[in-house]
């Protein structure tokens, strides 16, 4: 790997710890609404994915999907867009935090109801095989609280029968919500699941960068030759509450500050100066970019426009199908006709 | 034209469809190898093969969650569930996947996909298994809601909900598979989406109906014919988007309405038309609008506390006797 793609990669985490960031304070100040499910702590699992998939495997996660649209390469000021809900975000200001999305970047969202999207990537990958696009992986992330739902059963046990190529990837944070796994699942470690479906699994540590790249692109290249599904369960840990509105009375504070030890970006960030590939100046140097390119997403989509009020009616379907507006008005347009 | 059964006319529509567009396949508990439980899909394996005819596990959200995935990849899938009351299994894929995707991601994504399920009661199946539950799912933006009464409009309904780039929810019902009817010939013979239709023209009450009860409507217009009253059909054929033009037109020269519907009164289709008649032709009414619907219980196993739930064609008769004579 060339220094400048391991400085990309520093970057790329930098930038997501910031966004998230910023944006738990614009949450604060109003500017972001609904849920926030921030992926501080996270960024070794999306960007070492992000960076040892091919162009032609999709990307489908769970609610938690900032880290992920980043690093599936969309920008950052339209992510920060979408948060405020404005025209120029991702979905043009409809899906908001939970339902990022660009099927350009072959990224296929962001999907709020747990464990929903996992018989769906199923189908992504069935489409996959049928068209013949036999070098396609779909990488299907959910949490550890997703495993508990019949969807996750449902999904996995087609992907099996049909042999279906999704890497499915449990990232492991340790509380679905607020409840422990061990309070939730009836096995603690969740890749034992797969073995009831008779899938490859394994488990994983997830804050090391440079492993997450390791094992994954081994695993992807064991997929592709000998096709069907695999479960990665990569272990990892969220800084923050669930989302904006956690009391945080599940764990002491002492058991995040262990985990902040063990910081990906921090991890990374030591590789980099031990192995003599960058220097402490210039890792500072990425800092600034990152710092700079946030605050850059911020100010572009705090000034870009309210979606305009007739976009309430586009894309209910493809097909337009006439306007139905609340009763009172319905009944007005009636008159007028 | 051909005279077909409503099985043939449907089963018809899919194989022209899966000739015509090789990204047209075919899903669900028992398409493949049983031919279809109800032998809507027999034949099918053997033309199309395994690729196209795809037998699932008994897993209703994989059924739907999948189709829906293999839609957004720009794939055509008729993904069918046994019956209706099975769609509660896969509930969150149908109204919170496959009827929001669409918008909530700005347009990205595309669900061309057609989800297949009979409905309706009268085969003594008792309560979960005989529901007519349509309205509930015509209740959600974004999901086509389509239910044919007649063969003609089955085949041409349901190639339209095939070539239809939105998720269609094609509801049929199992005791109509029988009935057969007039079908065109012509392998592009569609029929359009979101659109009512007269089945059968009169000047004296407009009867609203769709589905099984269309064909009670009609027997019910002969017995009224016969007491020298005549009775205008309107088929909605599609109860989201719900079209009332046809309804309307009929109804201001009418000034009388029935609104016939197999599934529970309570917040049902007939709940809907009526309160749309009101708001959208108030000065023609010189009746109150009947409803004429399932009793509210559960549907009994018993065959004759069954058909006692029913709304039978009597039913439809005396309710346009009531809102001619009062």
């Amino acid at each position: 790997m060339e220094k400048n793609e391991y400085l990309n990669l520093y970057k790329e985490m930098v930038i997501i710890r910031r966004l998230e960031e910023r944006a738990a304070e614009l949450y604060q100040q109003g500017k972001i609404g609904g849920f926030l499910h921030l992926y501080i702590g996270q960024e070794a699992v999306c960007t070492g994915i992000g960076s040892v998939r091919q162009p032609q495997d999709r990307i489908i996660t769970a609610y938690r999907d900032h880290g992920w649209a980043i690093s599936s390469g969309i920008d950052p000021k339209i992510v920060m867009a979408e948060l405020l809900g404005k025209v120029d975000g991702c979905s043009k200001g409809k899906g908001g935090s939970m339902h990022m999305a660009d099927t350009e970047k072959n990224f296929w969202g962001g999907h709020a109801i747990v464990g929903a999207h996992i018989p769906i990537a199923s189908g992504l990958a069935l489409g996959d095989v049928y068209q013949g696009n036999d070098d396609a992986i779909t990488i299907c992330m959910f949490g550890d609280g997703a495993t508990n739902i019949g969807f996750f059963h449902e999904g996995l046990n087609l992907s099996k029968v049909w042999n279906l190529p999704v890497l499915w990837v449990c990232e492991n944070n340790q509380y679905g919500m607020g409840t422990a796994v061990e309070r939730a699942s009836a096995v603690s470690e969740i890749r034992q699941k797969a073995e009831g479906y008779g899938m490859p699994n394994e488990r994983i540590e997830g804050m090391d960068l440079m492993k997450v790249r390791k094992e994954v692109s081994r695993v992807l290249e064991t997929m592709r030759k000998e096709g069907g599904p695999y479960l990665l369960e990569i272990m990892t840990y969220r800084y923050r509450g669930h989302s904006m509105g956690d009391p945080e009375r599940y764990r002491e504070k002492e058991e995040v500050k262990k985990w902040q030890d063990e910081d990906p970006i921090g991890i990374f960030r030591k590789f980099l100066i031990e192995e003599e590939i960058a220097t402490k100046a210039e890792l500072d140097e990425q800092d600034d970019e990152a710092e700079a390119i946030v605050e850059e997403a911020v100010e572009f989509a705090e000034s870009s426009p309210e979606p305009e009020n007739d976009s309430l009616f586009e894309d209910i379907y493809v097909e337009p199908t006439p306007i139905e507006y609340r009763g009172y008005e319905m009944a007005h347009e009636s008159e007028e006709a | 034209m051909s005279r077909m059964t409503m099985r043939e006319a449907i089963s018809k529509a899919l194989w022209e469809e899966m000739e015509r567009d090789e990204r047209v396949f075919i899903q669900g508990e028992e398409v493949g190898v049983w031919g279809g439980t109800y032998a809507v899909t027999k034949g099918f394996l053997d033309h199309f093969g395994e690729k196209r005819v795809r037998d699932t596990p008994i897993a209703e959200a994989a059924i739907i969650g999948s189709a829906i995935g293999a839609a957004m990849t720009g794939l055509r899938p008729v993904a069918e569930l046994m019956t209706i009351n099975f769609a509660f299994v896969a509930m969150d894929h149908i109204v919170n996947e496959a009827a929001k995707l669409h918008y909530m991601f700005g347009g990205q994504f595309k669900l061309p996909l057609v989800i297949r399920a009979t409905s309706g009661g009268g085969r003594q199946l008792a309560a979960t298994h005989s529901q007519t539950p349509d309205a509930i799912f015509a209740h959600f933006p974004g999901l086509h809601v389509v239910s044919p009464g007649t063969p003609a409009d089955a085949k041409g309904l349901l190639k339209s909900a095939i070539r239809s780039d939105d998720p269609v929810l094609f509801i049929e019902n199992a005791t109509l598979y029988q009935t057969r009817g007039e079908v065109p010939d012509d392998p592009d013979y569609l029929e359009p989406l979101g659109k009512s239709k007269v089945q059968r023209e009169g000047d004296d009450v407009t009867i609203i109906a769709y589905s099984k009860m269309v064909q009670a409507a009609l027997e019910a217009a002969e017995m009224l014919s016969e007491d020298g009253i005549e009775a205008e059909i309107v088929d909605l054929r599609s109860l989201r988007p719900l079209d009332m033009d046809p309804i309307i037109e009929s109804f201001k020269r009418t000034n009388r309405a029935v609104v016939v519907e197999e599934g529970w009164r309570s917040y049902g289709v007939g709940s809907e038309v009526s309160s749309r008649i009101y708001e959208l032709a108030f000065d023609y009414v010189d009746a109150p609008v009947k409803r004429v619907a399932q009793a509210e219980v559960p549907l009994p196993y018993n065959a004759n506390l069954e058909q006692l739930a029913l709304p039978q064609t009597e039913d439809i008769y005396h309710a346009a006797k009531e809102v001619i004579y009062g």
